[in-house]
């Protein structure tokens, strides 16, 4: 049964149509509407990567948050459910003991042995290429490989996917570069093989393998509630990934994010404190937005750069834009970044002019729709 | 927020779609519990016909349910008295958000199971992430539907345990394609909305976040301890029929930010009494509504709606203020601020978040068929529902 129009979140987009919000936002640059300054950087949302996506593997990660919460066997058991609905599966990694009722999955499966050097296991991705099975299961994605022509096993991955393979991987928390840190700062012990998170964000599919931890140590709780928020940034990025391609602009997201504007008058500090604590909280980005109008003075620029510096050390993605209208300016920029609260400061001068036509905080509010307006004290 | 401090252990599990597996799972659970020597009974589980369920009832020790009769038709509930009285250790409700049927004693299973957790008596119970009732807005931009049965976000951060029943939305799909979760004719209804890609993928994330929040609540210990709550967030109960909307934010905010959220109505002398009496019962609804999701609630009078909620504000040092941008068109031509401005000119000291309402423009404009009928497990309403 099909969907009124079959929906895939790796859809592969044309590279003839310039579909994307972001085409339309730099068409807009180009057009001189605006002077974006810093829209590189760290950009969250990737436009899709236009090539033959069609061809490459698909990649379905397990990710666990301690070893023993049973990722390897849902994997497995999942590599023995393909099987028996007829894919041509075959295992290409190992771990060195497996559990019965894993050994006894495998007994059912076909297995392309790893090579080993050194004692460490090695991948054997010419023979799998020339096997060319539909998928290959590689029980533990984060090894490093001395005297290979890759250095790390998830490189060897990439290149089944390239090649048309499709991947089911087991990983631990501990093993994502980006969260190694935190998790070696929990439980003491060190981890030196990591696979990148860029590689987990490109996953087409994660599961995570939750297991409760009642009555279980506080720091076990801990690391499941990473390993929760991790995957839900996976899935959020791959969603930001669908919408982004398929041209559609969310008024809703599942994931919070927060937008400081900065201005000369504004309390910065005190906005970038509470957003980096309200973010923490939430596990959200906090974006922040400079609109410099073409009537600011250097003093008021110099002013600024201070101000930028110290919203982008809080860990904000920072933006200067120019434009004569600040307030549509912001609203156009939170819309495109799926923002939902935005930070501003006021002074609410009482003078004739607000109170005939608003301040500009009155129309801010009343053009962000949708969004939340935070307005913080002098 | 009250915490249990006795009585049974509540365990949910958490889905995001029905079909994900959640009634398996528990009763796998409950099987184990079983097995390794667990007094346990089912109070209550739908099959919907699924055969895999059935199996898994197996063996197990079943309370026969109470059939209700009422207008509508009959309706089977599970029997909480001879639960009670049969009084065992551990016992399983499915479907935590059920609305009871007319002229039973409770309206909610959640307050059946609530019953059971007074008793003493363990809970394993399942619940979908959009019946939850602060994210109801969040549900309706991202599917179009209005979930009627909601549960209170209390009830999730009080549970002993929530464990998310994780599958992919595309294995999901595979299900459903194959009719495993519901037969043939009724799938195509249900997936109109709810089973498409991008939808189930927004609605999966939303729970593991969910499942995540309510393990840091747990893990801090937050909701007991008045004083690790620094912050104090303050929310303007109106008759616009966008409080609810303000109420179920301000209670997310809170859970999150962990903070302390009260409401008041600002009873205005200024008014005409016949605005009042117009308003009085909504005004009432929304108080009640803000009672169920554990918000304190006050009605204070006084001159000037805006002074006087900033006053009550500046008095039990709330730092932040919760508002619905106003409702009525500005009318430039008459000088004068409205009452958002009035309060953001005069709350000097705090901040103020003017909660803007949701609205379904340009979400998913993929093509939705017509509703012919809701679907059961997600009845939809046009209005905005406070349950």
């Amino acid at each position: 049964m099909r969907l009124g129009r079959p929906v895939k979140l790796n859809e592969t987009v044309s590279t003839t149509r310039p579909a994307c919000r972001r085409f339309r936002f730099r068409h807009k640059i180009a057009r001189g509407d605006y002077n974006l300054q810093a829209m590189s950087g760290s950009d969250p949302i990737r436009p899709d990567t236009a090539q033959a996506e069609s061809a490459r593997g698909r990649l379905k990660v397990f990710l666990g948050y301690a070893p023993g919460v049973g990722k390897s066997f849902r994997m497995f058991d999942e590599a023995r459910r393909r099987k028996q609905r007829g894919q041509d599966v075959v295992v290409g990694a190992l771990q060195p003991h497996s559990p019965p009722e894993i050994q006894q999955i495998l007994n059912s499966l076909e297995i392309v042995p790893t090579v080993g050097v050194h004692g460490v296991p090695i991948i054997d991705v010419p023979t799998i290429l020339r096997r060319h099975p539909q998928v290959c299961v590689i029980d533990g994605l984060a090894f490093d490989n001395p005297w290979n022509r890759n250095v790390h096993r998830w490189q060897d991955v990439d290149e089944l996917l390239a090649n048309g393979i499709n991947v089911l991987g087991s990983v631990n928390l501990q093993h994502i570069a980006d969260q190694r840190d935190a998790v070696v700062k929990l439980t003491g012990k060190p981890v030196v093989e990591t696979i990148p998170r860029d590689f987990l964000n490109r996953a087409d599919e994660i599961v995570v393998v939750d297991a409760p931890t009642d009555g279980a140590p506080p720091e076990l709780s801990a690391l499941r509630e990473m390993a929760l928020v991790l995957s839900a940034d996976v899935i959020d990025a791959g969603l930001q990934r669908y919408l982004q391609s398929h041209d559609i602009e969310p008024a809703s997201r599942a994931q919070e994010r927060f937008l400081i504007c900065l201005t000369t008058h504004a309390n910065t500090d005190r906005m970038i404190a509470s957003a980096r604590q309200s973010a923490a909280r939430f596990h959200c980005d906090v974006l922040a937005l400079y609109v410099r109008q073409p009537s600011s003075s250097e003093k008021d620029h110099g002013e600024m750069e201070e101000k930028l510096a110290q919203a982008r050390q809080a860990g904000a993605r920072v933006d200067v834009l120019e434009a004569h209208d600040p307030i549509e300016a912001i609203v156009r920029y939170a819309r495109s970044h799926g923002v939902t609260q935005i930070f501003v400061g006021h002074s609410m001068k009482k003078d004739w002019r607000a109170r005939l036509w608003g301040t500009g905080l009155s129309r801010l509010i009343r053009a962000a729709e949708g969004m939340d307006v935070r307005v913080f004290p002098h | 927020m009250t915490h249990l401090t006795v009585g049974g252990h509540l365990k949910i599990y958490l889905g995001y779609a029905p079909g994900v597996g959640k009634t398996y799972q528990m009763l796998e659970e409950a099987r184990d519990l079983k097995a390794h020597g667990a007094d346990l009974v089912v109070g209550f589980v739908e099959s919907h016909g699924r055969a895999d369920i059935r199996d898994q009832l197996d063996g197990l020790e079943t309370i026969p349910l109470r059939r209700i009769v009422h207008r509508g038709g009959a309706s089977d509930e599970p029997d909480v008295d001879a639960v009670l009285r049969r009084n065992p250790r551990v016992c399983v409700v499915d479907e935590l958000a059920h609305s009871n049927a007319p002229g039973s004693e409770r309206q909610k299973r959640w307050q059946d199971i609530q019953l059971l957790l007074h008793a003493g008596i363990d809970v394993l119970t399942t619940t979908n992430v959009q019946d939850l009732a602060s994210l109801s807005d969040q549900i309706w931009q991202l599917t179009g539907l209005r979930v009627r049965e909601t549960v209170p976000d209390w009830l999730f951060q009080q549970a002993g345990e929530v464990v998310i029943v994780d599958v992919t939305p595309r294995a999901l799909l595979h299900r459903l394609e194959r009719g495993v979760i519901y037969p043939a004719d009724k799938a195509k209804i249900e997936s109109e909305r709810l089973f498409q890609e991008p939808v189930l993928v927004a609605l999966r994330e939303l729970a593991i976040r969910q499942t995540a929040q309510a393990l840091e609540a747990r893990q801090t210990g937050t909701a007991g301890s008045p004083e690790s709550q620094t912050e104090r967030i303050l929310v303007n109960v109106t008759a616009d029929p966008s409080t609810a909307m303000l109420l179920r934010r301000a209670r997310r905010v809170a859970d999150h930010l962990q903070a302390v959220c009260i409401a008041v109505y600002i009873h205005s002398k200024e008014e005409s009494s016949a605005v009042h009496v117009e308003d009085r019962p909504t005004v009432d609804r929304h108080l009640r509504f803000a009672e169920n999701l554990h918000i304190p609630t006050e009605v204070i009078h006084g001159k000037n709606r805006a002074e006087t909620l900033v006053d009550y504000a500046r008095k039990n040092g709330v730092t932040q203020l919760f508002l619905t941008r106003s409702a009525k068109p500005q009318r430039r031509w008459f000088p004068g601020l409205d009452f958002t401005d009035q309060v953001l000119q005069q709350a000097s000291e705090m901040e103020v978040t003017v909660v803007a309402e949701r609205s379904r423009h340009g979400w998913l404009r993929l093509p939705i068929r017509k509703m012919r009928r809701a679907p059961s497990c997600m009845p939809v309403t046009c209005e905005s529902r406070l349950t």
